[in-house]
């Protein structure tokens, strides 16, 4: 062999090792998470609340209490994010603003999220009088989405053809009823998936809740926007950081964690279906 | 000069500093079919773009001078620029149907304006995709999706598209330049037929296809026009030696 077909092979045989170190990992992750939480994994721990001290019983509360906070929180980033993708894609004047915008929106984007926290902290809980409640998380978690959404969407809008836009212009259409008829109806799978990918990203955030809704244990069910919740990543982080009782605590925490982790999986694992069944029927 | 359907008065444009257009003093007869030629870049779809205002989305584009369509000018501020779209249709180079179906493509147009029945739409659908030569080839898919049909197939749904807002002109930019001989062929034939019923303005980078279909050639060369005039004038005794050159094949 001479000495570049060595270094050649030494090259993609370097590749492959990183690779296969990449792949180990997530399986020896899965396999960790799965194998210290499944036990504990059964009809009654997704549909009873904790027992006797969390040492026992499930984790209604906490699903029930993630599912209204990322409700919640996507209800009220999408339309805010969604109209600003359009307004940075359509009407991006005058320039010296959207660099502003765009600047502000990437800063947002690498804020870590405990400072979410404290923000969510300062406005809504203490400014606001909301207190710590399902409402005052829902909103640090939707200021959380909001540059998710609106790079995804923009990016959605983007990837739609100018030639459409030119072409119903061309026609006597406005730029609004050419938004609304063209541009957001052929951008709209590609929104969906960016706002799917939202969905599970705050479904799992810890930090910004931590200050702002979430309850060690309660065994109420949220009536009101104004209610304590419980969280399944808090739940998770209330169990090992305070259980008194290691034994049968820390098992609930790994169980949470395996419902927490197919949830946003699963979410994902949407986002790509719907992509993909897209991008099959696309033709332009 | 009344008589010109579309008459360009002095008109200069600029992209940024770029003048793109010089004195533009162009007069397009009704119903004829006027061909504007020229080498690449020499301001030709530009000059296209300027009678139905799409240079406006272009945000450092400056024009002065007048574009006057039946003797009113479309950049005057009171002129609804939608309206002026309406009456002056435009096919683009490349096939561009809406990814919706072949019938939302055709009726596009009528069902923005908000004011046609849906039974007036629906007549009109059917009678612009008549005109447009595509009728028998997507009466029993029309609520297929446009993005399945042809290269040339789509070209002509982009045709229909235009006609069905039944406008007085219909400006063509290149439109088979991403054409195969046969779906061209078709499309020059459609011109003449179409032109009993509406003022074309076509962009062609293809002389021989400027000498077959129009009835005057505008021959265009680094933003000014330089020649004007009958097609069958233009190609065989070209007043001007840049005009002689481009046809002739000497450059473009």
């Amino acid at each position: 062999m001479n000495r570049r077909k060595l270094s050649q092979y030494v090259g993609i045989n370097l590749l492959r090792l990183c690779l296969l170190i990449t792949i180990a990992f997530l399986f020896l992750f899965l396999y960790i998470i799965i194998s210290k939480g499944i036990g504990v994994i059964s009809w009654s721990f997704l549909t009873q609340p904790p027992l006797k001290g969390m040492t026992e019983g499930g984790i209604y509360p906490a699903l029930v209490g993630s599912f209204w906070l990322t409700l919640l929180a996507i209800t009220i980033a999408t339309p805010l994010g969604i109209s600003t993708a359009i307004f940075l894609r359509c009407y991006g004047k005058p320039k010296w603003l959207m660099q502003i915008v765009r600047i502000s929106i990437n800063t947002l984007a690498g804020i870590p999220s405990i400072v979410y926290g404290l923000f969510g902290l300062a406005v809504f809980v203490n400014l606001l009088k909301f207190n710590v409640s399902l409402i005052s998380g829902a909103l640090t978690l939707a200021i959380l989405a909001l540059p998710l959404i609106i790079n995804s969407g923009e990016e959605a809008l983007r990837s739609v053809p100018g030639e459409f836009y030119d072409a119903s212009l061309a026609l006597g259409a406005t730029v609004s009823q050419t938004i609304m008829r063209v541009l957001i109806p052929t951008a709209l799978p590609n929104i969906l998936t960016g706002i799917i990918i939202s969905i599970g990203r705050v479904a799992g955030e810890t930090a910004p809740i931590m200050f702002t809704a979430a309850t060690f244990y309660t065994l109420k069910l949220p009536h009101s926007l104004s209610d304590e919740i419980m969280a399944l990543p808090y739940h998770i982080y209330a169990l090992i950081t305070e259980g008194t009782h290691a034994e049968s605590q820390v098992p609930i925490a790994y169980g949470t964690a395996v419902v927490l982790l197919f949830l946003v999986l699963g979410i994902s694992a949407l986002a790509i279906i719907i992509r993909y069944r897209i991008r099959k029927k696309r033709k332009w | 000069m009344v008589d010109n359907q579309l008459q360009t008065t002095n008109l200069n444009l600029w992209f940024g500093n770029n003048h793109v257009l010089h004195d533009v003093n162009l007069g397009i007869k009704g119903k004829k079919i006027t061909a504007i030629i020229g080498p690449s870049g020499c301001g030709k779809s530009t000059l296209l773009r300027t009678f139905n205002r799409m240079n406006d989305l272009i945000p450092e584009a400056k024009i002065t001078g007048e574009v006057l369509l039946d003797g009113e000018n479309v950049y005057n501020p009171k002129v609804d620029v939608t309206s002026i779209r309406t009456r002056i249709g435009m096919v683009f180079q490349k096939p561009n149907p809406f990814p919706k179906s072949i019938y939302n493509n055709v009726a596009y147009g009528l069902v923005i304006q908000k004011k046609y029945r849906k039974s007036e739409i629906q007549a009109r659908v059917e009678e612009s995709l008549k005109a447009a030569w595509i009728w028998e080839e997507v009466k029993d898919r029309l609520h297929e999706s446009a993005m399945s049909l042809s290269g040339g197939q789509q070209q002509r749904l982009c045709i229909a598209r235009a006609l069905a807002n039944n406008p007085e002109v219909l400006l063509l930019d290149e439109p088979t330049s991403a054409l195969d001989p046969q779906s061209t062929a078709k499309i020059e034939e459609l011109c003449l037929d179409l032109k009993n019923r509406v003022t074309i303005l076509i962009v062609t980078h293809n002389i021989a296809q400027a000498g077959r279909i129009s009835d005057y050639t505008a021959y265009m060369y680094l933003g000014e026009l330089v020649e004007f005039g009958e097609t069958n004038k233009v190609f065989t005794v070209p007043q001007d030696k840049r005009t002689e050159a481009y046809l002739t094949g000497v450059y473009g």
